[in-house]
This record gives C-alpha cells, sequence and structure tokens, in this order.
C-alpha cells in the first residue's frame, strides 16, 4: 500500500499509482532540498548583514557574477529537463492501454456514473472490477464535462459529450475505492460521487451473472427501492417531501401534477415510465428541464419495479392521514 | 536627483496632489494619474473586500462536512463570485492600475502618464464592468466557476451572460492601461534614463502590459463567442449545436495563463525594488531580472495547455506543453536566486515592506515549485482538479501578489499619503496574515494529495480535520487584512509627517516632497545615477 514511506498520500491502488507516488516523493524531496537552501541562506544573511548601527551603511556589494549565475540557471534546467522526461514516461504508461485489456463504457451525467460492462451487465455509481487484469475505460458524457476520478489509482479524465476518453488502470488488491466527479458540473458535483469495488476473478464473473438476473426472486416492490439508490434517482429526487433538483417523489403517484406549460397530469403508470425514459415531455412547474434520460440506463423490469415502489410511496401517505 | 535636499526633508509637503484641487468634481474628473490610482486604490480595496467575505462564506460552509448554513446552488455562486471578484475586479487591477498608475510615470521621471484622458477613461470602464459583474448577484449570480467552462456555462440558468459581459468590460479597463503604459515608458522617460537605469518595476510593469494588450483581446473574443451561443444559439462551443467544448477551453487558457503572470510580474517588480532598498544596496542581477521579466511574458503565451492534461489533448501536445511550462519555470527561480543574493554584503533593515517582501519570497517559492509538480504530466494526472491546485494558486496569488502588493503598499503609502503608518501593528498584522494564510492552504495541498475535488460543497469525513484547520486560517485572515485596512485608514489623519524618503531609496519618486506635488518635478529631472546605487547617491532617510 504505502510504499514509499509518505505520509500524506492516499493508499495506492494501481499498478501504476507506485511509480506516480515516486514522483511525487522525489517533489517532495526536491522542494524541501531548495527550500532550505534558499532561507537558509535568507536566515543567514538576514543574521549576519542586518544593520548594526543607528544608521545603515552603504557597502560596494556585488552587482552580479556571471559564472554563479550560470550556474543558477543551469542546474534548475537540467533538473526540470530531468523532471519533464520521468514524468512523460510515466503519463505514456498511464495512457497506453494494454492490448488484453477489459473494456467498460463509462457514462457521466449529472449527476451518477454509470458503467456498460462487456457482456451488456450496468452498474450505477459502482464500477466492479477484476483484481489484476487491466481495465480500459472508454469515458463519455452525457450532458456537460465531468471527470473520473479515483485517488487511490492515480487516475483522472474528463468525460466529454462529444468524443471519447480512453484511460486505463489495474487494480493491484481487493478492495473498495472512492471515485469523484473532479470536474464542476453544477448542482450536484459534489454528490457525483461513486465507489469502484475491485475483487477477484470469480467475484466479478459471478457478479456480472447476478447483475444480469438482477431482481429476480425480489418482489418489485423491494427491487425498485434497491433501484431508487443504487441508480441515483435519490440524489435528486427525495423521498421525505423536500423539493431537490426534482420534486420529492413522496405521495406523488396517483395525485394530480402541475406542469410549466399550465396543464396538469394524473401521476400514473405511463406518466412514471415516459418521465423516465423520455424526462424532457412533460416538465412539472417549478422545476427545470434537467433531468437526463434513462433510456439505455434501465431495463424494463427495472422501470416496472420503480413505479410499483413509487407506489408504496403514495399508499403510505394515505395510511398516514 | 538632488533635488531632495532641497525639500524640507521629513514634513508635510505643500503644496500636493491631494490638496492642490477639490471638491468630488475635482477628482471624478481629474488626469492626474496619481489621483487615478487612488481612485483604483478605494474601488479594488472595496472588491477585495466583496471577495473576502465571499472566501469566508465558503470557509465556514467548509467548516463541516455536510450543508451548512447554505444549498449547494448558493454554494456553487458564492465560489464562483470569489473567483471572478478576486481575479477581475482585484487582483489583475491592483498593483498595475494603483501602484503602476501612481508611480510609474514617477520612478521614469514623466509629469504623467502619455494618455491622462485614456487613464481616467479606464478607470470608468472599470466601475462599469464591476457593475455589470456584480449585478448578476442580483439575477442570480452564474454559477460557473470563473473560468465559465462550456457546456456548463452555455446551459446553466444562472446569470452567465451580465458576469461575462462585465468581464468583458473590465478586459478593455486592463487593455487601457496596458496600452497607456508602453507608451509611457517608450516616449516619457526623463532625459539620462537609458533601458537599463530604468527601475525593475518598470520593467515588471512594462512586461505585464504587454500580456495585457495581446492577451486580453483573446478573453474578450471567447466571452462574445459564449455570450452569442448562449443569447442566440450559435453553436461554437456547446456540441449540441455541433461547437466543441474543449476549444473553449483552448481559447480560455490561452488568455488566462499569460492572465496569471499578469497578476504575478507587477508584485515581482515590487520585490525588486523594496528588497535592495532595505537591503542598503544594489540590486543583485540587475539584467537577469529585466530579461526574466520578458522571458516570463514571452513564455507564458505557449504554457496554456498544462491546464487540459486530462481533458483529452493529445499525448504529444501534452508532451509539449509540459515541457514549455517547465521552462517558464526557470526565470522565476531566477528572479529567487537574485533577490536572495542581494541580501549578500548587505545592511539590513526589517520595516513592513521588508517584512512582507521576506514573505513574499518564501510564500511565492512554495507556489512556484508546487507548479513544477503541476508541471509534471503523470503527477498532474492525479492532482488537477484537487484542492493541490487551489492550495498551489492560493501560494502564488496571495502569498505572490497580494502579499507582493502589500509589501509595494506598505512600500510606497508615506510616499502617496506623506504620513506613516504604526509600524507595530504593521508588523502586528503581517505575524497574523502570514501565520493564517498558511494555515489556510497548506493543509490544502495535503487535502489536494489525499484526492480532494475542487469546488465541493460537501466532502467526506475523512476530509475533515484539514478542513476545519483550513477555515480556522481563514479566520486569521479576516483579522490580519481587517488590522490592515485599520491601521493604514487611521494613518491619514493620525500619521506621523513620513518626509521625502523615509526608507533611504534612490529612485526618482523618492526626490520629491510627500505628498508629491501635482506635476511630480518641478524641472524635468536629469537621470545621472542608476535606481539603486546607494552607494554613490547615499541617500538620507527622512523617518523617523
Amino acid at each position: 500500500m504505502d510504499t514509499t514511506g509518505n505520509l500524506i498520500l492516499p493508499p495506492s491502488g494501481s499498478t501504476y499509482a507506485p511509480q506516480v507516488d515516486a514522483l511525487l516523493t522525489f517533489l517532495t524531496y526536491m522542494s524541501l532540498f531548495f527550500i532550505v537552501v534558499i532561507f537558509g541562506a535568507i536566515i543567514y544573511f538576514v543574521i549576519r548583514y542586518r544593520r548594526r548601527g543607528a544608521e545603515p551603511e552603504y557597502h560596494r556589494a556585488p552587482a552580479h557574477n556571471t559564472a554563479l549565475e550560470i550556474v543558477w540557471t543551469i542546474i534548475p534546467l537540467i533538473l526540470v529537463l530531468f523532471l519533464f522526461v520521468w514524468g512523460f514516461r510515466v503519463y505514456m504508461r498511464m495512457n497506453v492501454v494494454p492490448k488484453d485489456a477489459l473494456e467498460i463504457q463509462v457514462t457521466a451525467q449529472k449527476w451518477f456514473w454509470s458503467f456498460t460492462y462487456p457482456d451488456g451487465a450496468t452498474s450505477v455509481n459502482e464500477l466492479v472490477v477484476p483484481v489484476g487484469r487491466p481495465i480500459k475505460l472508454l469515458l463519455s458524457s452525457r450532458d456537460v464535462i465531468h471527470s473520473f476520478y479515483v485517488p487511490d489509482f492515480r487516475i483522472k479524465r474528463d468525460t466529454l459529450p462529444n468524443r471519447y476518453g480512453i484511460t486505463w488502470f489495474e487494480a493491484t488488491q481487493v478492495g473498495e475505492h472512492d471515485l469523484f466527479c473532479a470536474e464542476y458540473c453544477g448542482s450536484k458535483h459534489s454528490a457525483m460521487i461513486g465507489k469502484v469495488r475491485v475483487v477477484s476473478d470469480r467475484e466479478y464473473r459471478e457478479w456480472l451473472e447476478t447483475s444480469a438476473t438482477a431482481g429476480e426472486g425480489l418482489p418489485p416492490e423491494e427491487f425498485g427501492e434497491r433501484l431508487y439508490t443504487s441508480r441515483g434517482c435519490i440524489n435528486c429526487h427525495s423521498l421525505d417531501g423536500t423539493p431537490g433538483n426534482g420534486p420529492s417523489m413522496l405521495g406523488v403517484f396517483g395525485s394530480r401534477v402541475q406542469l410549466t406549460d399550465g396543464t396538469s397530469v394524473i401521476a400514473d403508470e405511463n406518466y412514471v415510465r415516459e418521465s423516465i425514459l423520455e424526462p424532457q415531455a412533460k416538465i412539472v412547474a417549478g422545476y427545470q428541464p434537467i433531468m437526463p434520460t434513462y433510456q439505455t440506463i434501465l431495463r424494463d423490469e427495472e422501470v416496472n419495479a420503480l413505479i410499483a415502489y413509487l407506489k408504496t410511496l403514495s399508499e403510505q401517505t394515505t395510511t398516514g392521514e | 536627483m538632488s533635488t531632495m535636499e532641497g525639500q524640507s526633508a521629513s514634513k508635510y509637503a505643500e503644496p500636493n496632489y491631494l490638496s492642490a484641487t477639490r471638491g468630488l468634481k475635482s477628482w471624478l474628473l481629474t488626469l492626474d494619474h496619481k489621483r487615478i490610482g487612488l481612485l483604483y486604490l478605494i474601488s479594488t480595496t472595496v472588491a477585495f473586500v466583496i471577495g473576502g467575505i465571499f472566501a469566508l462564506l465558503i470557509r465556514l460552509e467548509l467548516l463541516q462536512p455536510g450543508g451548512q448554513f447554505m444549498t449547494s446552488d448558493q454554494y456553487n455562486q458564492v465560489f464562483t463570485l470569489h473567483g471572478a471578484v478576486m481575479i477581475f475586479l482585484f487582483i489583475i487591477p491592483a498593483t498595475p492600475a494603483i501602484l503602476g498608475n501612481f508611480f510609474l510615470p514617477m520612478q521614469i521621471g514623466a509629469k504623467d502618464v502619455a494618455f491622462p484622458r485614456l487613464n481616467l477613461a479606464s478607470w470608468y470602464v472599470y466601475m462599469f464592468g464591476a457593475l455589470f459583474a456584480l449585478y448578476s448577484m442580483h439575477t442570480g449570480a452564474a454559477d460557473t466557476g470563473w473560468t465559465f467552462y462550456t457546456p456548463y456555462s452555455t446551459e446553466t440558468t444562472t446569470s452567465v451572460i451580465s458576469m461575462t459581459l462585465g468581464v468583458l468590460i473590465l478586459g478593455f479597463s486592463s487593455i487601457f492601461t496596458g496600452l497607456n503604459f508602453i507608451v509611457t515608458v517608450h516616449k516619457l522617460r526623463a532625459p539620462g534614463m537609458t533601458w537599463f537605469k530604468t527601475p525593475l518595476f518598470v520593467w515588471a510593469i512594462y512586461a505585464t502590459a504587454i500580456i495585457q494588450v495581446l492577451a486580453t483581446p483573446v478573453l474578450a473574443i471567447t466571452l462574445v463567442l459564449l455570450m452569442l451561443e448562449r443569447a442566440f444559439g450559435i453553436g461554437i462551443f456547446d456540441p449540441k449545436m455541433g461547437g466543441d467544448p474543449v476549444l473553449f477551453q483552448h481559447f480560455f487558457w490561452f488568455y488566462s495563463h499569460p492572465a496569471v503572470y499578469i497578476m504575478i510580474l507587477p508584485a515581482m517588480g515590487i520585490i525588486s525594488e523594496v528588497i535592495p532598498v532595505f537591503a542598503h544596496r544594489r540590486i543583485f542581477g540587475y539584467k537577469a531580472i529585466a530579461y526574466s521579466s520578458l522571458a516570463i511574458a514571452f513564455i507564458s503565451f505557449l504554457v496554456w495547455g498544462h491546464h487540459m492534461f486530462v481533458s483529452g489533448q493529445s499525448e504529444l501536445a501534452a508532451a509539449m506543453f509540459s515541457l514549455l511550462t517547465f521552462l517558464v519555470a526557470i526565470p522565476s527561480g531566477i528572479k529567487v536566486f537574485n533577490w536572495t543574493a542581494t541580501m549578500y554584503k548587505g545592511s539590513l533593515t526589517f520595516e513592513p515592506p521588508m517584512l512582507y517582501a521576506l514573505s513574499f519570497l518564501f510564500l511565492f517559492a512554495i507556489g512556484g515549485l508546487t507548479g513544477v509538480f503541476l508541471g509534471v504530466l503523470a503527477v498532474d494526472v492525479h492532482v488537477h482538479d484537487t484542492y493541490f491546485v487551489v492550495a498551489h494558486f492560493h501560494y502564488v496569488m496571495v502569498g505572490g501578489s497580494v502579499m507582493g502588493f502589500l509589501a509595494g503598499l506598505h512600500y510606497w503609502w508615506p510616499k502617496m499619503f506623506g504620513r506613516m503608518y504604526s509600524l507595530f501593528w504593521a508588523t502586528v498584522a503581517l505575524v497574523v496574515i502570514f501565520i493564517g494564510f498558511n494555515l489556510t492552504f497548506f493543509p490544502q495541498f495535503i487535502l489536494g494529495v489525499r484526492g480532494m475535488p475542487r469546488r465541493y460543497f460537501d466532502y467526506l469525513p475523512k476530509y475533515e480535520d484539514l478542513n476545519v484547520l483550513s477555515s480556522l486560517g481563514g479566520f486569521l485572515l479576516l483579522i490580519g487584512f481587517g488590522m490592515v485596512i485599520v491601521y493604514l485608514v487611521l494613518s491619514l489623519a493620525r500619521g506621523r509627517a513620513a518626509g521625502a524618503n523615509p526608507w533611504g531609496a534612490a529612485t526618482l519618486e523618492w526626490s520629491v516632497g510627500s505628498p508629491p506635488p501635482p506635476n511630480n518635478f518641478e524641472q524635468t529631472p536629469e537621470v545621472r545615477h542608476g535606481p539603486y546605487d546607494f552607494d554613490v547617491v547615499k541617500p538620507k532617510r527622512t523617518y523617523p
């Protein structure tokens, strides 16, 4: 984990993290060296050449020294060229994807991450990867620019709406790591966080299978409740009646909803389905048309399960009254 | 330059530019570069206070994880306003438009700048732009960050147009000032003042002016394109309309990286004045410092891509920008070495301007060295867009530019107003600011290396301790800066007369009374020695 003895760095979880850390450690000591040299000199001069008498004396002091000036230009120049080459080599390792890498698509949108695996399985805000295998990420965004950042892997890549970003990593041990959005993307930027779960190869295959059949054997309401959190609905639609970026879902199902165009609709199954898959079609009065479509993110059974769950939220309020 | 002895050495000089004419109109229609400098001093100080209040709100909100007293949307507006106000309304104009306006003509022995009316116009344009930018607070302040990245800035419902229009107008003010200084330096130097007898502050302001004139139009064009896109749906940057968001980043940083040097070069100029004066010896490596200002101005145009190492530009482009970024570090390093060497065999005294200059050296060295971290490609991937970057640019912008500005303000204050502030309270405030600054921003380096992204309204509990430290430092900074404003204002009424040359400096502005006469010099001065030839001039201090 912490291979460099540096107390500041986060745990290192990818194959190239130690290489980045070595650079960081070198830079830290180099900076300390320069600070000590420069401030050693300044402090020495401050003490040695402080004014002694009441009036300052005007000495004739050297106005320049060509040899010294060449030395203190050339040495830092050599040093930064060395750093440039070192940093570039590690950067290339971080950018050239190994041929046998497993490809996962990363889609960013306000304000969650979704991942599509080679066999079509998907997950939201949790990237599950096998340990010890290079993972190629094909990143894109559905709206504004976001940035995929896993500090423990020392990896960061912007996701753009009009082109793919490509990067890769190989996790070195089983465990969980924080995933952040690093490019400012609005209201819930700081809530656009997830996890990278590194599992063994066997667990990864098992996870793929269960995720393909997720929800089987669960009552739809319970499956819907899980999806409500795992697919990020809860980020904008609260469950307790407080309005967020979108209306709260408490008691919405079956009620009459006022729209921005002045009309109103009853929130029935078809309305909810349309609002999930085509969110711009009908906008609730008082809210912005900012919800992304879930067209390719949710399967039919999952939409059904969410509707079933929303029904339970309306039952609770009626029984409560 | 021998006029120094002619003046009554330690009295409040009359007539001076403050008392020559009276009434509000004499200020609002003044063509005197010194008065225009004071107009800028008042308006940018107001901007600094407003920007500082936003900074405090940020640190209060981040005192604990989770929302404290604002919503995430309000927080996003607050950090945008903090950045935009501090950068466009305070740091960019502060040193050139206050101290440059006041002292650049005096240091070269001129009666005024080359275009006094353009100079006054620049202040009105500044005020007009500032009102636009601040008006946006009323209509729902922009929440884009000061960088206005597309497509977010095209889509958000907040007043992006009002803010960007404000910044566009402010840009013209900056161009006017820069143009004025370039012509002034070329045409109005006193007889005998060759390029290499010109004070280093003038060199620095001159290099800054070149950047202002060449880079700012690119920002103006970029912001016009952004406004066209928002207002009329002309697709330039938004991919939905066929545009390219990364193009915006290229355009934006083509201005905004050189702009960083608009902010730091003038401060470097001040340090080059202050250190030799308080070391009482000539500056070490005059030519190296002068040329390095020009080198910085030139290379600063070629490094913008280092803001985009993770945006998906080609590896070749990234490599070129990384290499050029390292090259721009060299002239800055040379300056630090020269300033240090200037103390060798001096006779050092430690009044507040010198203490600010020493603080500048320390903080700017840290800011510069952490800039080297960011230039290293593989390291930048990890710390880009984290608190490491926030800490780095505050070390450069506050530790460098603001400390440099304060060094200059404390150095020239007795010349500007003829009165001395309390040296004791100035020293106390400096210590508070120095501790507060490091407490605020040093923990942010660690936060960044540990992965906390910037512009986060909320953070994971593991980042709490360092955020608490940082917020505590913020309150110390409030106290420190508050003290500065109080003792400086009090000095106007109560300060002792400073005399013509309180620090024993050898540049021309100190050869006339304090405050200076309306036309600066009774006769055009003739320059026979260099600006730092103390051993030849042997200037006498007029204070205490």
